[in-house]
């Protein structure tokens, strides 16, 4: 079987400067992966390519093909694939002037629900599929600037689940949460891929080894490593891959 | 390093400290500060001294008849500056109409499209520059360009005017606010799969939206004062009027022309009128301010 | 105009801007390449307001650019009947109350900026800067009203009888003591220009950045000699560019001028006496130029205003801006 997204030697650079130098691989549909290597390899970009956010940073440009379904991003709308592709940010980035529903509502209003009834049971459906509905039963129109960080991410993630995405690329989302509240979004990432195909930045490499069935590792811009976890983990082939991930060097 | 800075902090801090052999240098320090808070004083005295008098002078004819009655022929007491007051919210209201979105509009542009770039740069300097360019001459323009075409003074010109005048203002607040809405607001809507059109009008002007709102309606009360440009445009009228092609009264104006007439009882219509003026302005940056409601974006 | 021609025009220029904001390439979404030639078309907008701005001064004050040419700068005469015009008294009444408004808002200013941005408790300097902020938002007019009921009554009976006693033997201050003149147009601008010189005279201030004072702090610097030595001198060309920003202002204000200078075209050197400005004559004038010739000449004198403001404005802006690239070079290297 091919990859839900095919990356085929992509190259991603800011201004003057290379980040990414002809990286490709396959990623699986229903299965996370995860994207590994230390700070400044771009791990970040990587995934920002595949759902066009890099291009929106001035002085940013890609070269290469990135392939959704089969078919190459870059020569479909953004618009549509950012709408497939949802991102969850390492910051939950909620829209502070808005409630908690307007927060989860908000993609589905702007892209033109106009019915209240459905955007409702929508909204409530997402909500309880991150395990937030219970949490905010009751003040789903209070703002969202209440929450604790771990919901509030969850909240992010409940807001990308609405537009009904196929992939999601998650940006390092517990790097900002205390253990507990990054447990259960691991919980989370782990039920969500029955229906999803995930892509995380992890800089954590337990929790990559834990939630994850394929693991990229990425040093100075260039694909070292690609494989199952438990292979690139446990029989690493490359020597950095080894000396990264025992932590002997970065 | 870091250990250096908190010293450096501390030093700042302890203000007077007598070390030895510095003393003179420390009272000269801590005179140059007396005298700089006094002339900040002295600036406060001033805006005391202006409202002040005011307010004496303009409470006294301070009455419900002043809102709602034209004013009294010449000899009689009593009477308003209702049209006055009308007036100046029509000429306002239409140079709202023209200044904001033109205003936001630039400061969209600015802030979204071209935060770098000789184009951008451009943009800026010239709202920069527009905004020093004295109201008089602004008034001027839109006489040789509305008026004399349409061969009338018109409420339409006067709020052109004060539109144009509130462009640069508006534009450049916009743009300063929208440059601190966080980044990561933008990215998280283009990520949902919206437009960037969306994306900036729905997303990142509501967030923003109180410091866009506090930055229109400083320019709005600073136009309010406005009275160079109304000659050359709207002119005056002694009467209730809502034609927009019609000449129209307006505070700025009706002060002016009270407070050069040589009757006792019209300058203290200018008083109250000048009083009422400084309310609107003062009520309403105060109003924004603390009754907003919304999200603040803190710098 | 003919209605007509006028539609079509509109028409024309609407199917124009229309096809450029519609027509996209096809990498983008359509809404995004229409919002942002909306955009930028907004800023394009501008340019050409201030170009016909330019451009509709300089025609309408054509046939007394033609009559007149250059020497209506300096020529003193100021006759309507006859059909004399020469600016010159307005000029001059102009630059003098500007100038004696800059000396006297400079220092004040620079003063409370001072203070605001360096000696100010934490606590005070919001409140102070809004009350700052406020004396900026009381209009002109009531400026105008203040100066000329109270400020000139008193330069009348107190100020200038004093100043011509204790400092007459300057020609400055001689003359018999009007109230209204030179001096109170002075002085009403200076309360004009001081809260805009201070809001941005602080803001520049407050960019320098924190390693410039903490260097000298470290060698045991008092307060006053950071701000001597390393504020002041880093911050020079916005404090400048502040100034000139003060100056721009006091040099287009109008109705609080003519309410306070006199509106009489003489040039003289005491402060006491009455003058005339270049805003206020084309107030004054405005609604009784009945002919031509002397409505030209009016807006030659705002063509002359607009001239000088947009130089002042420029070389102020540009003084700020190298400040900003100042600032953020030592970002940079920090």
């Amino acid at each position: 079987m091919t990859g839900k997204i095919v990356v085929d030697e992509l190259f991603a650079w800011y201004d003057d400067r290379e980040v990414l130098k002809g990286i490709s691989l396959e990623i699986k549909a229903n299965r996370v992966t995860a994207i590994i290597g230390p700070s400044g390899c771009g791990k970040s970009t990587f995934i920002r390519c595949l759902n066009r956010m890099h291009e929106i940073v001035p002085g940013a440009g890609t070269a290469g093909k990135v392939y959704l379904d089969g078919r190459d991003v870059y020569a479909l709308n953004p618009i549509e694939v950012r709408r497939r592709v949802g991102m969850i940010f390492q910051t939950p980035n909620v829209f502070p002037a808005m409630s908690i529903f307007q927060n989860v509502a908000v993609g589905l209003a702007l892209n033109g629900w106009r019915r209240r009834q459905e955007l409702h049971s929508t909204v409530e459906k997402t909500l309880s599929q991150v395990g937030l509905l219970e949490e905010v039963a009751g003040r789903l129109d209070q703002p969202a600037t209440g929450l604790s960080s771990g919901q509030l991410q969850r909240l992010c993630i409940a807001r990308t689940l609405a537009v009904e995405p196929e992939v999601l690329l998650m940006d390092e989302p517990c790097s900002a949460l205390d253990p507990i509240a990054s447990f259960r979004i691991e919980e989370l990432i782990r039920e969500l891929k029955q229906k999803y195909t995930i892509v995380i930045v992890t800089h954590n490499m337990q929790q990559a080894a834990r939630i994850s069935d394929y693991t990229a590792f990425l040093a100075q811009g260039e694909l070292i490593e690609y494989g199952s976890t438990p292979a690139v983990f446990i029989n690493p082939k490359d020597r950095r891959t080894e000396s990264y991930i025992t932590g002997r060097s970065a | 390093m870091e250990a250096g800075r908190i010293e450096v902090r501390q030093m700042a801090n302890s203000r007077i400290e007598p070390k030895p052999g510095h003393f003179g240098r420390q009272l000269k320090s801590s005179v140059m500060a007396v005298l700089c808070a006094s002339l900040t004083m002295l600036v406060l005295g001033l805006l005391l001294l202006v409202l002040g008098y005011i307010l004496w002078r303009g409470l006294p004819g301070l009455s419900l008849d002043f809102f709602t009655k034209p004013p009294a022929p010449v000899g009689m007491r009593g009477g308003g500056l209702a049209h006055a007051i009308a007036g100046s919210f029509i000429l306002m209201g239409l140079a709202c109409l023209l200044g904001i979105p033109w205003g936001v509009g630039i400061g969209i542009f600015l802030a979204e499209y071209a935060r770098k770039g000789f184009f951008g740069e451009a943009v800026r300097f010239l709202v920069d520059v527009l905004s020093g360019v004295p109201s008089i001459t602004i008034g001027i323009f839109v006489y040789t360009v509305i008026v004399v075409r349409m061969k009338n003074f018109s409420a339409l010109a006067g709020g052109v005017a004060l539109g144009i005048i509130m462009v640069p203002l508006v534009a450049r607040n916009t743009e300063g606010i929208l440059r601190l809405v966080p980044q990561g607001l933008r990215e998280a809507g283009l990520s949902l799969g919206l437009p960037f059109w969306k994306v900036t009008l729905f997303l990142v002007l509501p967030s923003a939206a109180r410091g866009i709102v506090i930055g229109i309606t400083l320019a709005g009360a600073g136009v309010a004062g406005e009275a160079a440009p109304l000659f050359f445009t709207s002119l005056n009228n002694n009467f209730w009027s809502v034609n927009l092609l019609e000449p129209v009264s307006s505070l700025p104006m009706e002060i002016f022309r009270y407070a050069t007439a040589p009757f006792a009882a019209w300058h203290e219509l200018a008083w109250t009128g000048a009083l009422v003026l400084i309310g609107i302005v003062i009520l309403v940056m105060l109003l924004a301010r603390l009754f907003l409601p919304g999200f603040e974006i803190r710098r | 105009m003919d209605p007509c021609a006028c539609c079509l025009r509109a028409f024309i220029f609407g199917g124009v801007f229309g096809g450029i904001l519609i027509t996209t390439n096809r990498a983008t979404y359509p809404g995004d390449t229409f919002f942002r030639r909306l955009t930028i078309l907004f800023a394009l907008a501008l340019f050409l307001l201030v170009l016909v701005m330019a451009f509709q001064l300089y025609r309408e004050a054509q046939p007394s650019l033609q009559r007149f040419g250059w020497p209506f700068v300096w020529g003193r005469e100021w006759d309507p009947v006859h059909e004399k015009f020469g600016a010159l008294p307005y000029i001059y009444g102009t630059l003098v109350s500007t100038l004696l408004a800059l000396a006297l808002a400079g220092p004040i200013s620079l003063g409370a900026a001072v203070y605001l941005a360096e000696f100010a408790p934490r606590r005070l300097k919001a409140t102070l800067a809004f009350l700052v902020d406020l004396l900026a938002g009381i209009p002109g007019i009531v400026y105008g009203l203040w100066g000329s009921f109270v400020l000139a009554p008193f330069l009348r009976n107190c100020l200038e009888p004093w100043l011509g006693k204790y400092l007459g033997f300057l020609p400055l201050f001689q003359g018999p003591p009007f109230g209204i003149g030179l001096l109170a147009a002075g002085i009403i601008l200076a309360i004009m220009c001081i809260p805009v010189m201070t809001a941005v005279t602080r803001e520049v201030l407050e960019v320098v950045p924190a390693g410039q004072r903490e260097a000298l702090l470290a060698f045991g610097a008092t307060p006053w000699e950071v701000v001597r030595l390393a504020v002041l001198p880093y911050a020079r060309e916005g404090i400048i560019g502040a100034f000139f920003l003060g100056l721009g202002k006091a040099l287009g204000e109008t109705l609080a001028v003519t309410m306070v200078i006199g509106n009489r075209p003489e040039i003289s050197l005491s402060l006491f006496s009455p003058a005339h400005s270049m805003t206020s004559v084309i107030v004054n004038e405005f609604a009784q130029a009945v002919k031509a010739i002397h409505l030209a000449a009016l807006i030659h004198i705002g063509l002359l205003l607009f001239g000088i403001t947009l130089l002042v404005n420029i070389i102020a802006r540009l003084l700020i801006y190298r400040l900003g690239r100042k600032v953020s070079r030592w970002k940079q290297v920090e």
